[in-house]
């Protein structure tokens, strides 16, 4: 018996911007990019990770109608999705290479509890934790 | 379209982005000053779009918020560490003890040593530190944080009445 989680999705503003930067600048790689009209299942995975895929969705239709889309367009654009965290090794190491990136960091390194942790956001808003692997 | 938020016009998600990133400043140096003028540059509009479309979009005016956020932090230093009251009030972004007294009691209900009794007689509350090295740690600052309270309280007192024009 096995259970595991394959895909989680954002929603994100621009999908080809979000490829951009979880792509070109956290080092995920595209898993799968498939259209279908107006609409795209885009999923991308981390190589440390290949088990599992983030969605990078749009909200729109089909799955949701155009006044619920501009509201969940103005939550993300708000910070107001639930929180994500990304672990790495090195934290400062990985800040200073995001902040090379161009990254916007809204929490830089501080350690706490013996741990490092920073904050950045991705483009569209989405709040991203980084903390070190202990 | 137009009823997306229940009536209200939709706002403009670049708009709220860049409003997020002022509040995200807010949020990474609450101790600093944040006039309006400044967090308006930092989202790119100008100081009546910003003040309005702010308290749009998350609810509170932008004053408010910082306030709100620095009570957070002086509640988490009052329950976390042992510094003396005056220094939280200093390192939270207030140049009074009197007037952080006075927005602490408005925000929360109590006075900041109030709350560091209350809070630091409650080990369950530092889930994030092993309860073994807590009760080592606290049980003997419970007796400062006590005479720490009465003295800060006769300081409030005492201290003259600097109030804010609102």
């Amino acid at each position: 018996m096995k259970q595991v989680i394959g895909v989680v999705g954002l929603y994100v503003r621009d999908q080809d911007e979000a490829v951009e930067f979880y792509v070109g600048k956290l080092g995920f790689s595209v898993h799968t990019d498939a259209k279908n009209g107006d609409y795209r299942w885009l999923t991308v995975q981390h190589p440390d990770q290949p088990s599992f895929q983030l969605g990078l969705f749009t909200p729109q239709a089909p799955l949701v109608d155009a006044a619920t889309a501009q509201s969940l367009r103005e939550a993300v654009a708000k910070g107001a999705m639930p929180p994500l965290v990304l672990v790495v090794d090195d934290v400062r190491a990985a800040h200073a290479r995001m902040m090379d990136c161009g990254v916007e960091f809204t929490q830089e390194p501080v350690e706490r509890y013996g741990a490092v942790d920073a904050s950045f956001r991705d483009p569209s808003g989405n709040g991203w934790k980084l903390i070190e692997a202990r | 379209m137009a009823n997306a938020n229940g009536g209200r016009p939709p706002t403009d998600p670049e708009l709220l982005r860049r409003l997020l990133r002022a509040r995200d400043r807010m949020d990474a140096a609450s101790e600093e000053a944040w006039p309006v003028r400044r967090l308006a540059r930092v989202s790119g509009v100008s100081q009546a779009h910003f003040a309005r479309s702010f308290r749009e979009a998350f609810g509170v005016p932008p004053h408010r918020y910082l306030l709100t956020r620095r009570i957070e932090r002086a509640k988490a230093l009052l329950r976390d560490t042992d510094l003396p009251i005056t220094e939280i009030a200093y390192q939270t972004g207030w140049n009074s003890l009197g007037t952080f007294g006075r927005t602490f009691r408005d925000i929360t209900a109590e006075a900041p040593g109030q709350l560091r009794l209350r809070e630091q007689a409650a080990p369950g509350e530092f889930d994030r530190v092993p309860a073994c090295y807590l009760i080592a740690a606290h049980r003997p600052d419970l007796k400062i944080a006590v005479s720490e309270k009465r003295r800060q309280e006769t300081e409030v007192k005492t201290a003259p009445e600097d109030r804010e024009v609102p």
